[in-house]
């Protein structure tokens, strides 16, 4: 039987594992609840940030932490674009045709990353220490990331809530034709929208990338699992996305340390699929 | 009219193995394999696709359809004949259990894209998990057998025999797509698509039809699966199973067109000869720059031509009047 | 102030509205009434921008509206209360009244217009922080008029406000609504409700079936014997 230390262990991975996920899905659902239209290839847009960040660091000599500022600026960049540039033309077509352009989307940048830098396994090899804490053995990066995640998760909630723009986003995610009435711009909310989130993938590229490696399919790794924790959390609803990160993560961990790595994803995605039977609307259901 | 273009496709396909091709003939021949499984396998995804159950996780049927015949075949030398019906048996099975509580609970729309697409990460994770039987990552080569047990084992030296078979089944499943275009159930699925509580108020047993469609979708997938396995002789999670594999089976019917009985059909077929055509322009000299042209055209096709080739139900493309105010009682902020 | 000449609008292959023309003039309470689906909510969305107009003029303060998307009129002063309220059920009221503020000239007059609105309406005040789902329909419709007032508008739109509301609340929004008047807004209403709102507004326009069939002093058009048998119910 695992030891209780392993467990604890895991528990504390899981947390650290999870305010990174939230990250990522807080930045999909964000646009999601916003703009009503679910980025397939958003976690390829982290992976290019995450080259970007590689390069900046090795070939360009970059520290770390400005690599990763630049990272951010790219990758806002990137979902500014990729909003003028796909989402806009078919904002008003079928749902499914959405899913698609994001998909085909997907498809091209993977195979632009396998194109520009085959598909070597790319890493930092920072070796960080590992931490010993009240007997417990914790990565300095993930401690790292994870507390930048929550930091940007902070910086997030106070825009959101107390910005004017922050605040109309949600109330476009209520109600868009009534926000037109108070003079908002639907073009301008959108392009706001998706370069925080670009942003917020731009900032989980260095938080990633110095925990894992980058290769042109790392999109594959967490990107069917960001979109199971923005469903499970509900749809666009942002305190759901938070919970259901640390629930995915504590799943993902502690079956990791329990049986291996792979059955721990497939116990999480399982476990989805179940809530969603239960609460198909996404685990925090309020009635209004 | 059509009649006479229907037969003299036929036999055009029927011809196709003894067409001069000048050396070029297996390769062609090849393809066509592939075009026509792959159309199977559109076909069936678009008897959901069709009526609003869009699924983004076919990748798990069609993995369990190829995996099942080719475990029961390398493990225990059951002819693939028997393990097909296994293949049928376990992809309906998986069927039932996504569908019937995703239908019971009212799971729809973008919330049931994203549990089938959970569905397929499973079958692949799973796949990989279980390296020890299943082969992992590596995959799994059927086991060669014998000249004598060619068609018991069903693998053929010959690829006539295959371009025969698969033939056989493609035909197959446009029949069941006409079945169910012509049958009762259409008009009750189409209203069920179209407002899924009027129907049930009418009397639909909107649940039971729901399951059936996905029921038969995946029972023809798992088919596609199977015929797939036997002929590349090579199966592999990621090729099979999970996200990738799943998109470019809706591609590939969408872009055909996903209301008409030939649009997956002519949408593998474009997206196939379109790969090879850049595999073989690029060859191994920019690898992956095959694909990202491909990823383009996808994004551009369907920016630009979102009813897809074939057309057909193009009201269904349009948005159902002005987005709802307040729409759904889970959005909060 | 406003002026309508000859509009066409609809939705899709259907026309709401048909050779429409009406006016407003400044500091005036101007009502349509009409039965239901006689276009009387389209009429309201082809002035705030929300449906473009097929033909004819819309003209607010001698600028052409026509075609301008909606959040660009409310910059020009028009501001909307839709049909069934739409306030935004998951945040709070002051939120909501900050919204209605987006606008650059409204963010820096804020402070004051919200006083201005808190004084029109205590009970928002009261409830300043409860989310907005929460209110009763009453409550809930004045806070989308206050939310409207928000914008710093000089014509206020009001679709239907006495819709769902229970006789008594009506009376007191209507009420309201006169004291609204009464802080100097241009006031536009579109209404079922046709002997409270009569009493409320200096002319009328009937709206039947996508046309202007009379119009006239509020009160000459209430004692006209059609209105009366058909609206009234005498």
């Amino acid at each position: 039987m695992i030891g209780p230390i392993f467990l604890v262990e895991a528990a504390v991975n899981g947390v650290l594992l999870g305010g990174v996920l939230a990250l990522l899905a807080l930045g999909l659902n964000l646009i999601f609840g916003v703009v009503d239209i679910i980025w397939i290839a958003y976690v390829d847009l982290v992976m290019l940030g995450m080259y970007a960040v590689y390069f900046l660091v090795t070939a360009a000599g970059w520290p770390v932490w400005l690599a990763g500022l630049g990272g951010i600026g790219l990758v806002a960049l990137l979902g500014v674009l990729v909003h003028l540039l796909i989402i806009a033309p078919i904002l008003d077509t079928a749902p499914l045709n959405q899913l698609l352009a994001t998909g085909g989307l997907l498809f091209f940048l993977q195979s632009l990353a396998t194109f520009l830098w085959t598909t070597d396994h790319r890493s930092l090899r920072l070796a960080l220490p590992v931490l010993e804490v009240g007997g417990l053995f914790v990565s300095l990066a993930r401690l790292i990331a994870f507390a930048v995640a929550l930091v940007a998760l902070l910086g997030l909630y106070l825009f959101l809530t107390r910005t004017y723009m922050g605040t109309a986003m949600r109330a476009v995610a209520q109600d868009r034709e009534a926000m037109t009435l108070m003079g908002a711009s639907p073009a301008r909310v959108y392009l706001v929208t998706s370069a925080i989130g670009g942003a917020m993938a731009g900032l989980a590229s260095p938080l990633l990338l110095i925990q894992y490696s980058v290769h042109p399919h790392f999109g594959a790794q967490f990107g069917p699992l960001t979109f199971m924790i923005c469903v499970l959390g509900g749809l666009g609803d942002m305190i759901g996305a938070f919970v259901a990160s640390f629930i995915m993560s504590e799943i993902i961990s502690l079956g990791g340390v329990l049986l291996s790595t792979e059955m721990g994803y497939v116990i999480a995605f399982a476990v989805f699929i179940v809530l969603i039977f239960a609460r198909p609307g996404g685990i925090l259901i309020r009635r209004e | 009219m059509r009649r006479t273009v229907a037969l003299g496709l036929l036999t055009a396909l029927g011809a196709a193995p003894w067409v001069p091709m000048g050396g070029m003939r297996q390769y062609v021949l090849h393809v066509l394999i592939q075009i026509l499984i792959w159309s199977l396998i559109g076909t069936a995804w678009s008897l959901m696709g069709r009526f609003g159950l869009v699924s983004l996780g076919h990748g798990a049927f069609l993995g369990v359809g190829a995996y099942t015949t080719t475990l029961l075949w390398n493990f225990w030398g059951l002819p693939p004949w028997i393990g097909c019906l296994a293949a049928v048996a376990f992809a309906v099975l998986l069927a039932v259990a996504i569908g019937y509580p995703c239908f019971r609970f009212r799971v729809v729309g973008h919330y049931f894209a994203l549990a089938t697409l959970a569905l397929g990460e499973v079958i692949r994770l799973l796949i990989i998990a279980e390296r020890s039987w299943t082969g992992g990552s590596l995959g799994l080569t059927l086991r060669p057998a014998g000249p004598a047990s060619s068609l018991i084992a069903l693998q053929f030296r010959d690829k006539r025999v295959f371009y025969f078979g698969v033939l056989t089944l493609w035909l197959l499943g446009l029949a069941v797509w006409t079945r169910v275009d012509r049958g009762v159930a259409r008009p009750a699925l189409e209203a069920i698509g179209e407002d899924e509580t009027a129907a049930a108020s009418v009397g639909i047993p909107v649940t039971r039809c729901k399951l059936g469609i996905t029921v038969l979708s995946a029972a023809l997938t798992a088919v596609g699966g199977v015929a797939y396995a036997q002929y590349i002789s090579y199966v592999n999670p990621e090729t099979l199973a999970g996200i990738d594999v799943s998109l470019r089976i809706v591609f590939a019917a969408v872009l055909g067109g996903m209301f008409s009985l030939l649009g997956p059909t002519v949408g593998s077929a474009l997206t196939i000869s379109l790969a090879e055509l850049l595999r073989v322009a690029f060859g191994l000299r920019l690898i992956g720059m095959a694909e990202t042209i491909y990823g383009l055209l996808l994004i551009l096709f369907i920016i630009f031509l979102p009813a897809g080739i074939c057309g057909g139900a193009g009201r269904a493309f349009e948005r159902r009047g002005p987005r709802p105010a307040a729409a759904t009682a889970t959005r909060r902020s | 102030m406003l002026s309508l000449d000859a509009v066409r609008a609809g939705y899709g292959e259907f026309t709401a509205l048909w050779d429409v023309s009406l006016r407003v003039e400044a500091g005036e309470a101007v009502a349509v009434v009409g039965p239901n689906g006689a276009g009387k909510t389209t009429l309201m969305r082809v002035v705030s921008g929300l449906v473009p107009p097929r033909a004819g003029t819309v003209t607010f303060e001698g600028e052409l509206l026509n075609g301008r998307p909606a959040h660009e009129v409310v910059a020009r002063g028009v501001a909307h209360v839709p049909e069934g309220r739409r306030i935004f059920p998951g945040l709070s009221v002051s939120d909501n009244l900050k919204m209605g503020a987006f606008l650059p000239r409204a963010r820096a007059a804020h402070a004051e217009s919200l006083g201005r609105v808190y004084g029109l309406f205590p009970v928002l005040a009261e409830r300043r922080r409860q989310r907005a789902g929460t209110l009763s329909g009453g409550e809930q419709q004045m806070l989308a008029i206050g939310r409207a007032l928000m914008s710093r508008p000089r014509l206020v739109l009001l679709d239907e406000p006495s819709l769902g509301l229970a006789p008594v609340m009506v009376l007191r929004l209507f009420d309201l609504i006169r004291r609204v008047r009464a802080e100097g807004y241009t006031i536009l209403v579109v209404e079922q409700n046709v002997r409270q709102v009569l009493k409320l507004v200096d002319r009328a326009y009937l709206l039947e079936v996508g046309r202007i069939r009379a119009h006239g002093p509020a009160q000459a058009l209430g004692e006209q014997d059609f209105v009366r048998r058909a609206y009234l119910g005498l």
